[in-house]
């Protein structure tokens, strides 16, 4: 016998670490309408499994917790049984010696406040409030529910033009989406289960770089109704789009001189580019909408006349207004808001930023946007600050590492306390207070808190602040319309509470959001408009979607899209991603499962033909 | 077209066709136990798994086509493997009473079952522990649901009420009412139909036979019978006997076996209902301008149930005439007993119905006219009266035929089509058209309403009155689209004819269940052909009802007509509407 073995995994604990990795991903693709009382059972007997056996509370604790679940579960418990289950749960979390039995009770204590009421039903009526509403999970992770298996398969067999007509009844953007969406279709992609989740978004691009020009379907007859439609972004053009193919007359009026609101004016064309927006807007406009650009609500014309000149009002005005740091220097010359920046590039006013080094504020998306746009703008540095670490930002992981990959500097755990500027007002640099990263608040995010270190100076001749956006709400604070926390309050139909023909929808109501939010809050505006005009047209498109195939679909890599490299595409605007090959495209549409016909989706819900 | 090899056999179908259909197009019987055809292609029990060359796992039939040289095998080792675990399976969760169950000997898991030679346990039992609900006509059974689906699939797609839905997730998905609802508070129709498709005992409608037998030995009831048209065109099935045979006046004779004292004809108060329905008709037509249009006929509960549950505003434009179950239950406790001369609450009235929702009717408070009791005190499906004749051993292969009883016993050609779809149309219009004109049409004049298409229309012309536009409707979602169109203006009619069961009360939820078989065409064919073989074919032409107003009701429309054979539907509401 050895003093000391080398320690080498068994066999059996090899295939045990493959398989965590397996319920790992497939944990990550549970579909959303589950019974959560089910699942919080079955993920504690997960965890007793873990118990080492030491500790009575973890030991016996978690097996008579899920007994006694069990019995609210098969309905012979009582509402006793939930205050045993909290008592036991509590004390768990009060004596368990270590992690195992202590963060296991935990889960069921989280969800005793979390879903109560379920609990409840459950013992009261022996059943579940849940329920699964649509079953193909990127459909229903997709907030405009666009018909993604649909799609995918018409891209398998080279129907590009009919995919982007299948998309274009959900969603009137599909370029738009096929650039920037952020994809939370494929989150709980149940290919997750297999392998990696479908590169959906990657495969939508194929087909509308692959189309051609798809002409729109024809609009339905006059309806005599008139509809304005406050702000030409992705939400008010969703909306117009669908309000014009059911045969109302929609006019929108536009703040800035161009349509696309923060397509063109928040997203740099390196990631979308121009022409391709150009283009989508003027196929959206050709279904006859009439548009003023321009034309401020509020300055150049009252909420009040466009309100009593239509029958129906939607206001989709984003959210354009830039956040303020409120530190002192902030109104130091050179300091500039990424709204400003973003919103001049899109107008085509290029600063240059030539030989200058930048300092952005911010940790988000928009913060990577004017990172990566300073850098094609010629600076010689382009530091990012944020206040937490990397893996606390909100930006994509995409974005951080592609603008690392073009040179940007990023300065984590660093919260701006001042500018520092010139004599002549100019800001000469930023000073940062070291932070260390501290507990987690409720939302999950750590804290971060002073560091016992001096504040550090970052030599600066442009400050780009890109702390988020608030709504302008100047033009509407007459109109009546409910303001919450500086956004427009709208209900779930997008109605405006007390003003039957006034809706609201995107970043205004929902603060600063994705695009695919808003497009999808321009066709519930458009749904119930048409109601409220007392009409009920149906939204629908006659391409027939191929039947699945029967595949035994074995594990199988997922095929990504490229970048150009790092070194060529930070010189210019032109876009950064390459697109599929055609190989690629039908390698990755063939491992679509077909959720819409395996499983739930040939019962209920896998396709929703019309809306 | 696509060619493909089933077990051997070179067989061609149209593209699109399911590997199932392909089979069974060549009498290759695949077995299947969740399949509907049209209705359920869903693959969830995998019963109908077979063997595919070249896909490693096992493909359910059901629900994917077949492709261009497709090889199956239908039979092999591990398909029977497969069928026998998955019915285990099945069974482990399964409450196998089959001795009490109303479906034994008509289950389709019992004959799988059987000719599997599932002999003994392999898996521990795993039933759930939760309560049935026994308080509404139709009962849902957890621990017999296999969870099929098809009774979510036929109330929505067929039905389109969405009552059913599956609820939950996991291991303890099941079928429940949809929305957090029980089915007492739900919006629920009772048709039934959700029973007549379930393939096992999962759905039934509840049993009411004890109260009969009870009222049978019951020495201080009179105990009368009624018997729906539908009925006869179904009842003996279970006999298998020849529908030209199996006559209604042999079950009188089985009926009367049992011990009732009269047995009586729901075909009388069904031409009672036309001649009260039909003066209304002619009422409003030539008042149009005081209603609001269409009339709609009245005579089926689940359509009633239906529109104002679903349509509220149309219940004024519903007939105000009962329909002829009530209508008999009202005359047996007034009519009838005053001619008997007793006390009418010792009057027991069982009706024969094709139909579950006829129970709740039955029970509404607006259904005590007569004498203030219910005026039908039970009613008993088609099942439920093949089940008493069973009991007491009735053989109808044996018997003779013994006539209905009278005064309440005599029924035309006209009302003996009331189980049909269009039947009621078609019977209303013959007597409307005579008492416009004063003479009959050709009984056969209005024969575009009959048939087996969901929705019909058509224009008559009665002279001296003017067009009529009528519409026939059965099946709640063909009723829907129908709503949708008179609501958007899309339609207009003056009077149309609702059966909630599609084809009419003969597939009614009542009725005998023949698994994957849809009954509506033979049995109404039946019900047709007695009209056309009926000697009387005018309802307006009946003795007994021609008797019962000139001793007692004076006319239709009339002060008693009012009282005992009319109702206000808004005296009571939906549990949606409350």
């Amino acid at each position: 016998m050895s003093r000391l073995d080398i320690k080498s995994p068994s066999r059996a604990q090899t295939v045990v670490d493959n398989l965590y990795r397996d319920v790992e991903r497939r944990i990550a693709a549970s579909p959303p309408g589950l019974c959560p009382v089910d699942m919080s059972r079955s993920f504690l007997q997960l965890c007793h499994a873990q118990s080492c056996g030491k500790c009575v509370p973890c030991r016996i604790g978690l097996g008579q917790l899920s007994m006694l679940i069990g019995q609210v579960l098969d309905g012979t418990g009582t509402m006793e049984t939930i205050d045993i289950i909290e008592k036991t749960a509590r004390t768990i979390v009060n004596t368990a010696d270590c992690a195992i039995g202590r963060d296991a009770a935990r889960l069921v204590v989280d969800g005793l406040e979390g879903f109560r009421d379920d609990y409840e039903e459950h013992v009261k009526h022996h059943r579940c409030l849940a329920g699964l509403q649509n079953p193909v999970p990127c459909v229903s992770l997709c907030p405009a529910g666009v018909d993604i298996p649909g799609y995918v398969a018409l891209v398998g067999e080279g129907r590009y033009a009919d995919a982007v007509r299948l998309i274009r009844k959900d969603n009137p953007m599909p370029v738009s989406c096929a650039y920037i969406c952020e994809h939370p279709c494929e989150a709980r992609c149940r290919r997750n289960m297999i392998d990696d989740a479908i590169n959906i978004r990657g495969l939508k691009r194929y087909a509308v770089d692959h189309a051609g020009d798809v002409p729109n379907p024809p609009n339905a007859p006059s309806t005599g109704k008139r509809v304005a439609i406050i702000g030409g972004g992705p939400s008010g053009l969703s909306c117009a789009y669908y309000l014009t193919l059911m045969g109302h007359q929609v006019t929108i009026y536009e703040e800035r001189k161009q349509l696309g609101g923060m397509l063109r004016y928040g997203i740099p064309s390196y990631r979308y580019p121009r022409h391709l927006l150009d283009r989508e807007i003027q196929s959206i406009l050709s279904t006859g909408i009439e548009v003023h650009t321009s034309i401020t609500v509020g300055k150049d014309i009252t909420f009040d006349e466009i309100h009593q000149k239509y029958d129906c009002l939607y206001i989709a005005i984003g959210a354009q207004q830039d956040k303020k740091t409120g530190i002192p220097g902030e109104d130091s010359r050179n300091v500039i808001s990424a709204v400003e920046m973003l919103r001049a590039i899109g107008d085509d006013h290029m600063p240059d930023f030539s030989g200058k080094n930048v300092v952005v504020i911010g940790g988000g998306n928009v913060a990577m946007d004017v990172t990566r746009s300073s850098i094609r703008l010629g600076a010689d540095k382009v530091t990012c600050v944020y206040r937490r670490r990397v893996e606390d930002m909100t930006a994509l992981p995409d974005e951080v590492t592609g603008a690392l990959a073009e040179g940007a500097e990023l300065m984590t755990l660093a919260a701006p306390v001042r500018i520092e500027a010139d004599e002549n007002g100019v800001a000469q640099a930023l000073w940062v207070q070291p932070q260390i990263i501290g507990e987690t608040d409720k939302s999950g995010r750590p804290r971060p808190n002073k560091a016992a270190l001096d504040e550090v100076r970052i030599p600066a001749d442009i400050i780009v602040v890109a702390i988020g956006q608030g709504i302008e709400i100047q033009g509407f604070t007459q109109s009546g319309i409910p303001i919450k926390r500086g956004t427009f309050v709208a209900a779930s139909s997008s109605q405006v509470d007390n003003m039957d023909n006034v809706f609201a929808g995107g970043d205004c109501v929902t603060g600063p959001a994705t695009a695919i939010r808003a497009i999808a809050a321009g066709k519930v505006a458009a749904a119930n408009i048409d109601e409220q005009l007392g009409f009920c047209h149906e939204i629908r498109v006659d391409v027939d979607v191929p039947a699945p195939r029967l595949n035994n679909r074995p594990p199988h890599g997922r095929i990504n899209t490229t970048e150009r490299e790092a070194y060529e595409r930070k010189h210019d605007f032109c876009d950064i991603e390459c697109g599929m090959t055609e190989e690629g495209a039908r390698t990755e549409a063939s491992r679509c499962l077909r959720c819409d016909h395996f499983g739930y989706g040939i019962f209920k819900g896998g396709r929703i033909e019309k809306w | 077209m696509v060619t493909l090899t089933i077990d051997g056999r070179t067989v061609t179908v149209p593209e699109g066709t399911t590997i199932l259909e392909a089979a069974r197009s060549v009498h290759l019987d695949i077995p299947s136990l969740c399949y509907l055809k049209d209705i359920n292609e869903i693959g969830a029990c995998r019963i109908c798994i077979v063997e595919v060359e070249g896909y490693e796992r096992l493909v359910p039939s059901c629900d994917n086509a077949v492709a261009e040289g497709m090889v199956v095998y239908t039979n092999s080792p591990r398909v029977r493997e497969a069928r026998r675990v998955n019915l285990r399976l099945l069974l482990s969760q399964h409450d196998t009473k089959c001795t009490q169950c109303t479906r034994s000997g008509n289950c389709r898991l019992q004959e799988l079952c059987n000719d599997y030679n599932l002999l003994g346990d392999h898996y521990a039992k795993d039933l759930r522990p939760v309560p049935d609900d026994f308080s509404t006509p139709v009962i849902r059974l957890e621990n017999r649901c296999i969870k099929c689906m098809r009774c979510i699939q036929v109330c929505d797609k067929i039905q389109s009420m969405n009552i059913w839905d599956v609820i939950g997730s996991g291991s303890r998905a099941t079928v429940g009412v949809a929305r957090h609802r029980s089915l007492a508070e739900s919006d629920c129709t009772f048709c039934g139909q959700c029973i007549t498709h379930c393939p096992v005992g999962g759905l039934q409608e509840h049993d009411d036979t004890g109260k009969v037998f009870d009222a049978l030995a019951d020495p201080n009831k009179i105990t009368v019978v009624q018997v729906a048209p539908a009925v006869r065109a179904a009842w003996a099935e279970y006999y298998h006997l020849d529908p030209k045979f199996a006559t209604a006046q042999r079950m009188v004779t089985g009926l009367k076996h049992m011990g009732f004292d009269y047995v009586f004809d729901t075909n009388f108060a069904a031409d009672l209902t036309i001649m009260e329905e039909g003066s209304e008709f002619l009422q409003r037509f030539t008042h149009r301008e005081r209603y609001t249009w269409p009339m709609f006929t009245s005579c089926c509960p689940g359509w009633v149930r239906f529109v104002k549950g679903q349509f509220p505003q149309y219940t004024q434009n519903l007939s105000t005439a009962k329909s002829p179950q009530q209508m008999f239950g009202a005359v047996a406790k007034s009519y009838f007993a005053q001619k008997l001369g007793v006390d009418p609450h010792n009057i027991f009235v069982a009706s024969i119905m094709p139909c579950t929702a006829k129970k709740s009717e039955a029970k509404l408070p607006t259904m005590r006219d007569a004498c203030g009791d219910p005026d039908v005190d039970v009613v008993l499906t088609t099942r439920e009266m093949v089940r008493m004749f069973r009991g007491e051993q009735v053989n109808p292969a044996v018997m003779a035929e013994t006539p209905f009883d009278s005064p309440l016993g005599t029924g035309t050609g006209a009302a003996v089509i009331f189980g049909a779809t269009g039947g009621v149309m078609d019977a209303a219009l013959r007597s409307a058209y005579y008492l416009v004109t004063g003479s009959n049409p050709d009984p056969d004049a209005f024969h575009s309403v009959r048939g087996m298409d969901g929705w019909k229309e058509a224009v008559f012309t009665i002279p001296g009155a003017g067009d009529v536009r009528v519409a026939v409707v059965s099946g709640l979602g063909n009723t829907r689209r129908l709503m949708e169109a008179l609501e958007s203006g899309r339609a207009s009619y003056d009077f149309v004819e609702v059966m909630a069961c599609p084809g009419g009360c003969a597939a009614g939820g009542g009725q005998p269940i023949h698994d994957g078989v849809e009954m509506a065409e033979s049995r109404g064919g039946v019900l047709w052909n007695l009209d056309a073989d009926a000697t009387i074919r005018f309802s307006h032409e009946n003795p007994d009802v021609q008797a019962l107003y000139a001793s007692y009701l004076e006319r239709p429309l009339g002060e008693k007509s009012h009282h005992l054979l009319h109702t206000q539907h808004d005296a009571w509401k939906m549990p949606n509407q409350q």
